[in-house]
């Protein structure tokens, strides 16, 4: 009975995760294909895979979407982990209000923020362009970091951080020693989170890029009124099956900490 | 004097949201209540959502939302319960997990439901094989609840495993010894405690289908107009932003509200729990 | 000992953006066979004459449709001119037009559509071109100056690149019946088997020719009979697509399409079932020309970008990799395979052409009505 249990929740998940991954998975088919036609099957090729490497523009886009989706992750990190701490001693008030702020980037039309950040760098007189492009980025990830941290800070043990002052540790010391490893968890799937979102995001990019900079996803929405270049499907694939393998490894290799750890116990 | 301190760290976040956020949006405010032709105060972009074609728009896709919506918490509930007894090692393992999908261009993985879908799709060839009937679902609006739910799940799934898993075994052991039966121990104790995942799930997945315009297009063939297209035909194809932020403001009232309920059910305890 | 798992896969991570992120540097893809998958026409040779480094004599910001350049010609207009070009994309009309029109980026040249070029000389947005930097433009057909005279008289501000007309699809093998006319459209028999375009103009002007009316009419009565037209159509179109029309069309989902000439060349080679005609009703011809904004910053680099657009070979290269018509006879007559330059599909006839007409932009009013009534042809 448990074990039918147990094979049914492994099984529930199977389905959700086949669900997850079923497109990639057609995505993975289609960077085979001979055919430049999604309906068609051409052939099995890895023509595409050389082609894609050979591709100044596809690399270049590929290069600014990583450094963007890097550098906006890491800058909203910064910022998000920072005002979480302010905000989680607030009173309730300026919190809330404060909340309300930040769900506001979260919970609004893409073509509007897109749109309404643009006209206020022309209104700046800023020069559209990468720079434009990662502080939008960095503006609309902040929020998910803050929401990311700020449950793992109400978790955290205040007093923990004080008896480390109490101690005679300077204050940055403290929350370096005290705070940071119990909100770590936070702070990466806020990070993660951030990098996640602007590797996708089309619409405000579109909006804030001017004529220098262009991402993965502006390349490929200007490219579906001649039919998306199968580059792109061998692109995804190879971007998958890389973060597929680092999680494997990572997987492998915290099971074997956990192994020592266990030994060690016991020893 | 220390907690003064601290609170002030969260003054560049402040200011940044002051430059990046409300400024922005002020402006959008003000196209919304002003006329294209001469910039005077008017309604008339708001009175826009009253036609009879954009009513239908806003009503079906609050629709759509709300069946994606459930989708994703009857789908993201029970995983959510299972991954919470699987007692993952590493949190940040079992995020990538369901974030990876989304690394991968969300253009790209509606064009492959896309391929997945359609009348000789890799479904249904899949289907004849097996001799088993066709699945006939593009092209409607079963198809673009598909897409939602698809896009949106893991926003559902994240925020409720984080909010099960923190549920204190002991607490649940205590209502078996009590004599609660499964059933009661969920509607009692598990739901009730996993609420705020609930609603932050809830809100994470109901915005950002209602906004959508893509996922009509390519797996609802445009047979049905949703907000979202009609906002983004009055921006690009008008490029008529004063009528496109004024109906941007009518939808806005929707997240304001969709806000309310987040706060009324936090109780005061802050955040919209994501995870 | 979770942390330390946790910050060990962020340094991981890190390293393999870092790692992935090189690689844009390496990879100088002169390989162009290879660049174009080596199946987009027969292979010609172009080569650049000059031997100028890029950037030597400045810089032309180039504002292109995606895909809609043999990626080739950029390189040897470099090395012939000196000129380093910084290019870009966009998807529509509709969204190149706000960047323009604001600034946002200030581009030297662009590539608008008919319609769109009107809209932005009747806005002050564009510089009249100096011919005497353009003495290519000898080389295009005059037939397509005088088109272009619909939407820019006196061809003052555009030289025209690529060109095409709207017409059906329809497999061969799914209609028993010779097609010729936009009534198959409406008609009950073809139920779920439509593919009916997503764009507003255009399934207007399909509605309106079939009634004998103007695909430029502002006359609402008539716009009603349209719309009456495409609401009885509505239950019987399977989608409303504009590029997706291609792959449906080839993968044999629907009987009939519409599409744009220049597409329906590639889905031939792709599936030999396809047909493409032009209603004899009438249709739209358009055509995508070369601006130059207000804003441009290089107006005689941009200037050197059309003119050698025009330059035959290049043409032809150009023709070969996006396989719409070209409005340049000497690159018509380059074309060594006998099929496409006599093709009716690339380059239609006089008496298909006589029967088409191009938008012409309406003011904000009516383009607002247009997509008005579009939104109400049907649904739930």
């Amino acid at each position: 009975m448990v074990k039918l249990k147990r094979f049914g929740q492994k099984l529930y998940l199977a389905l959700v995760i086949l669900f997850l991954y079923a497109p990639i998975f057609v995505l993975v088919g289609l960077s085979f294909n001979s055919s430049k036609s999604r309906s068609k099957w051409g052939g099995f090729t890895t023509k595409w895979y050389r082609s894609m490497f050979s591709n100044d523009t596809i690399l270049a886009a590929l290069r600014d979407t990583l450094i963007i989706a890097l550098l906006s992750a890491l800058f909203a990190t910064l910022l998000g982990t920072v005002a979480a701490i302010g905000i989680n001693r607030m009173k309730k008030l300026p919190r809330a209000m404060m909340l309300g702020v930040t769900n506001i980037p979260m919970l609004n039309a893409e073509i509007v923020t897109g749109i309404s950040l643009m006209l206020l760098f022309l209104a700046l007189k800023l020069e559209l362009g990468f720079w434009t492009v990662l502080l939008s980025h960095t503006s609309f990830n902040v929020p998910y970091v803050i929401l990311s941290v700020l449950p793992k800070l109400k978790q955290t043990n205040r007093s923990t951080y004080e008896a480390a002052l109490d101690l005679g540790a300077k204050p940055l010391r403290a929350f370096f020693a005290v705070v940071l490893p119990d909100i770590f968890p936070g702070v990466l799937s806020g990070f993660l989170l951030a990098f996640t979102l602007s590797l996708d995001d089309f619409i405000i990019t579109h909006f804030t890029r001017g004529n220098s900079v262009s991402t993965l996803s502006t390349l490929i929405y200007s490219e579906t009124r001649k039919g998306i270049k199968p580059e792109m499907y061998a692109l995804s694939t190879l971007l998958f099956v890389s973060v597929l393998v680092l999680l494997i490894f990572i997987n492998r290799a915290g099971a074997k900490q956990e192994k020592k750890r266990l030994q060690q116990n016991a020893a | 004097m220390k907690k003064k301190n601290t609170i002030l760290l969260s003054t560049p976040y402040g200011l940044w949201m002051l430059g990046f956020t409300i400024i922005p949006l002020l402006m959008v405010v003000g196209y919304g209540l002003t006329s294209r032709s001469d910039g005077s105060f008017t309604l008339d972009n708001i009175r826009l959502i009253a036609s009879p074609e954009n009513r239908r728009a806003l009503w079906l896709s609050v629709r759509l939302s709300l069946l994606s919506t459930l989708f994703c918490l009857l789908i993201a509930y029970p995983l959510a319960m299972v991954l919470r007894n699987m007692k993952f090692k590493s949190n940040s393992l079992l995020v990538m997990l369901f974030i990876m999908p989304m690394w991968i261009n969300s253009l790209l993985r509606i064009v492959a439901w896309q391929n997945i879908l359609e009348r000789k799709g890799v479904l249904n060839t899949l289907l004849q094989f097996l001799h088993l009937p066709a699945v006939n679902i593009i092209n409607s609006p079963a198809a673009i609840v598909l897409g939602m739910v698809y896009d949106f799940l893991p926003f559902m799934i994240l925020p409720l495993y984080n909010t099960l898993v923190k549920i204190d075994e002991n607490v649940i052991n205590a209502a078996h010894d009590l004599g609660a039966g499964n059933f009661h121990t969920f509607t009692r104790i598990i739901f009730p405690l996993s609420i705020p995942g609930v609603i932050s799930g809830i809100t994470m997945v109901f915005v950002p289908s209602l906004t959508t315009f893509v996922i009509s297009d390519i797996l609802g063939g445009s047979k049905v107009l949703l907000i979202g297209n009609v906002i983004e035909q009055q921006f690009q194809k008008l490029a008529n932003w004063h009528s496109g932020s004024g109906l941007s403001l009518v939808l806005m009232l929707f997240v304001l509200l969709s806000m309310a309920l987040v706060a009324k059910y936090d109780k005061g305890e802050g955040s919209a729990n994501v995870w | 000992m979770k942390f330390k798992n946790a910050r060990c896969f962020t340094a991981l991570s890190i390293s393999f953006f870092l790692a992935l992120s090189g690689c844009g540097d390496g990879g100088e893809g002169d390989d162009s066979d290879l660049l174009h998958g080596g199946d987009d026409g027969d292979a010609f040779s172009l080569t650049a004459t000059g031997s100028y480094k890029a950037g030597e004599n400045g810089d032309v910001y180039v504002y292109n449709w995606g895909e809609y350049i043999d990626e080739r010609v950029i390189d040897i207009f470099e090395k012939d001119t000196g000129i380093r070009v910084h290019y870009n994309y966009f998807e529509e009309n509709e969204d190149m037009y706000p960047i323009v029109a604001t600034g946002a980026a200030k581009y030297d040249v662009v590539c608008p559509s008919d319609y769109m070029i009107q809209k932005m000389i009747d806005e002050e947005l564009l510089l009249p071109l100096n011919y005497d930097n353009i003495p290519n433009i000898s080389n295009i057909d005059p037939e397509y100056l005088k088109s272009a005279e619909n939407f820019d008289p006196g061809n003052l501000y555009s030289v025209p690149y690529c060109w095409g007309t709207v017409g059906i699809l329809y497999n061969k093998t799914m209609v028993d019946e010779p097609i010729d006319s936009w009534g198959v459209l409406f008609d009950e028999k073809y139920s779920q088997e439509i593919l009916m375009i997503n764009s507003v103009r255009d399934a207007f002007m399909i509605a309106l020719e079939y009634l004998g009316y103007s695909q430029n009419t502002t006359n609402e009565a008539e716009l009603d009979e349209a719309l009456e037209l495409l609401q009885k159509q509505y239950p019987l179109v399977q989608a409303y697509v504009v590029d997706q029309v291609r792959d449906k069309m080839i993968g044999e989902e629907a009987a009939l399409g519409v599409i744009y000439s220049g597409e329906a060349i590639y889905t031939q080679r792709e599936n030999e079932n396809l047909v493409y005609v032009v209603p004899k009703e009438g249709s739209n011809v358009w055509i995508d020309s070369w601006v130059i904004p207000k804003t441009a910053q290089n107006k005689e680099n941009a200037e050197a970008w059309i003119n050698f657009l025009c330059r035959a070979d290049v043409a032809l290269a150009n023709f070969n990799y996006i396989t719409y018509s070209t409005p340049n006879k000497a690159a018509r007559e380059l074309i060594e395979d006998e099929d496409i330059r006599n093709s009716e599909i690339a380059f239609p006839g006089s008496e298909i052409l006589e029967r088409c007409e191009t938008f012409r932009y309406l003011g904000e009013e009516a383009e607002a009505m247009y997509l008005n009534k579009w939104n109400q042809r049907g649904g739930n």
